[in-house]
């Protein structure tokens, strides 16, 4: 599974990197990045599915890795 | 200034329905609106008004994104709700008065640019030290007696300190930025010909500000604004001096509301205080659930054309009230949306607002709130209301309480 940002969507709200900052990081202006490849593990996915359930834009997209 | 708003309140027309004649400084409404928006929802749920010149206020969390997604339909140039929809000298849309607040896109996204690094997480969160020594001075001053003022002694003191020193002001003209804020957001039903005067004072104190920034540019935000090229070109001083007027009285009222709400919450529910005070570790999670239920901002928009929005003809120029604050509370998208639950796990609040006017202090007010409470009970681990009917509410757009009593127990 791979967790992606939609940066159209997305509007600093701040809530996935302070939920999970071992997947997520700002930017200069506030808005939400993926660190790295965005790559979840058994052990980050519930962290990762909890920042998405915060997020009052709906702007984190969980999705089947290829 | 407070004796000509008790006048004008008490010439009012009491709101027999809601539904058809809301006013959101109805004393019902001022002391407890929750009941009120419950019931709107359920039966309305678009609010009609011919008060303020006439407006709508839309209930459930669908219709509030919905407005709040939608710049072609609202316009931003207005966020105040007042008896004038066309003060004199008003700065039209795209740009308004207060950018990036008031502006409309293309504009809005230049003028918010600017300021969002300022108050991104990075430096926002250095700031934490000095909020922590703000909050420590004033409980300082507060130890050792048995009754103090949650409001009074305390709340209302610590954003006016945070945001003097990132503007650069004077941090003793605290109680000038609390008379601006009071004129801005309380004294909203104020006749015109009152209220209009009212800014002459304001006006002449940000130019002053701007004026010794000129001669005596320092690291601080003001000069930033003065200074910053968008273009080529530096911001029109009108621009800078409609931003401040916006940091200043966003980032005063509101989290002193938000800091002032959660200590009211946990002065009458001695488990929720027990909770943080023995698991400090929930705080960030606490911290989301005290602003999605003491959410304290309401925000406006003008209809800017003509159209019907879910089965409501909205004319153009028509107030919105765009009720976040009654957003948190739709059942449809919170479980137990009228219970606090300190340890909600998935709370997709819109305490800071939703879409591309997201509140651009929203980290800030974060860390403020919950320095602000991790520091109160630290020092005051068990405290009560001293006396319920003595807490009073700012009326209008931003809810938080003004006086809140407390007994602290031993």
């Amino acid at each position: 599974m791979k967790v992606r940002i939609d940066p159209e969507i997305c509007q600093g709200q701040g809530r996935c990197f302070s939920i999970a900052p071992q997947i997520f990081d700002f930017d200069e202006l506030g808005n939400g990045v993926v660190l790295g490849d965005g790559l979840l593990t058994s052990e980050t996915i519930e962290l990762a599915r909890l920042a998405q359930a915060n997020c009052p834009e709906h702007a984190v997209f969980i999705e089947d890795s290829p | 200034m407070s004796d000509v708003v008790d006048e004008s309140v008490a010439h009012k027309t009491p709101v027999q329905d809601f539904a058809a004649d809301w006013d959101h400084t109805d004393p019902q409404w001022v002391n407890d609106p929750y009941p009120i928006w419950d019931d709107l929802r359920e039966r309305c749920p678009v609010a009609h008004t011919e008060r303020y010149g006439g407006g709508w206020f839309p209930t459930t969390h669908e219709m509030v994104t919905s407005i709040a997604n939608d710049t072609e339909h609202f316009t931003s140039r207005m966020v105040v709700v007042t008896h004038n929809k066309f003060p004199p000298n008003f700065i039209p849309a795209p740009v308004g008065g207060a950018p990036p607040i008031t502006s409309d896109p293309p504009f809005h996204s230049i003028a918010r640019r600017v300021i969002l690094p300022a108050f991104a997480p990075g430096p926002v969160n250095a700031l934490e030290p000095q909020i922590r020594a703000l909050c420590n001075k004033h409980l300082d001053e507060m130890v050792g007696r048995e009754f103090v003022d949650g409001g009074t002694d305390y709340a209302q003191f610590i954003p006016p300190g945070v945001i003097a020193t990132m503007l650069g002001f004077p941090s003793e003209d605290e109680e000038i930025f609390r008379d601006i804020v009071h004129l801005v957001l309380d004294l909203i039903d104020l006749p015109t010909e009152v209220r209009g005067p009212l800014f002459e004072p304001m006006g002449e104190y940000f130019a002053k500000q701007i004026d010794d920034h000129i001669e005596y540019p320092r690291d601080d935000l003001t000069s930033y604004l003065l200074n910053v090229e968008v273009g080529g070109n530096k911001l029109e001083r009108q621009h800078v001096a409609g931003t401040m007027v916006l940091i200043l009285v966003a980032g005063i009222d509101t989290t002193w509301s938000a800091i002032g709400s959660a200590i009211w919450h946990l002065a009458q529910h001695p488990d929720d205080l027990a909770r943080l005070v023995n698991e400090p570790e929930l705080m960030p999670v606490a911290v989301e659930e005290f602003l999605r239920f003491y959410a304290p901002v309401t925000m406006a928009r003008l209809v800017a054309e003509d159209h019907e929005f879910f089965g409501s003809p909205m004319k153009k120029d028509d107030w919105v009230l765009l009720g976040f604050p009654a957003a948190n509370r739709d059942p449809k998208v919170f479980a137990d949306a009228d219970k606090f639950i300190i340890d909600r796990a998935a709370n997709r609040h819109a305490a800071f607002g939703l879409g591309i006017h997201r509140c651009v202090g929203s980290n800030l007010a974060r860390l403020e709130l919950r320095v602000a409470i991790e520091e109160f009970i630290k020092r005051f681990p068990r405290f009560e209301l001293a006396d319920r009917d003595a807490v009073t509410w700012a009326p209008g757009q931003v809810r938080g309480p003004r006086h809140l009593p407390l007994r602290i127990l031993p």
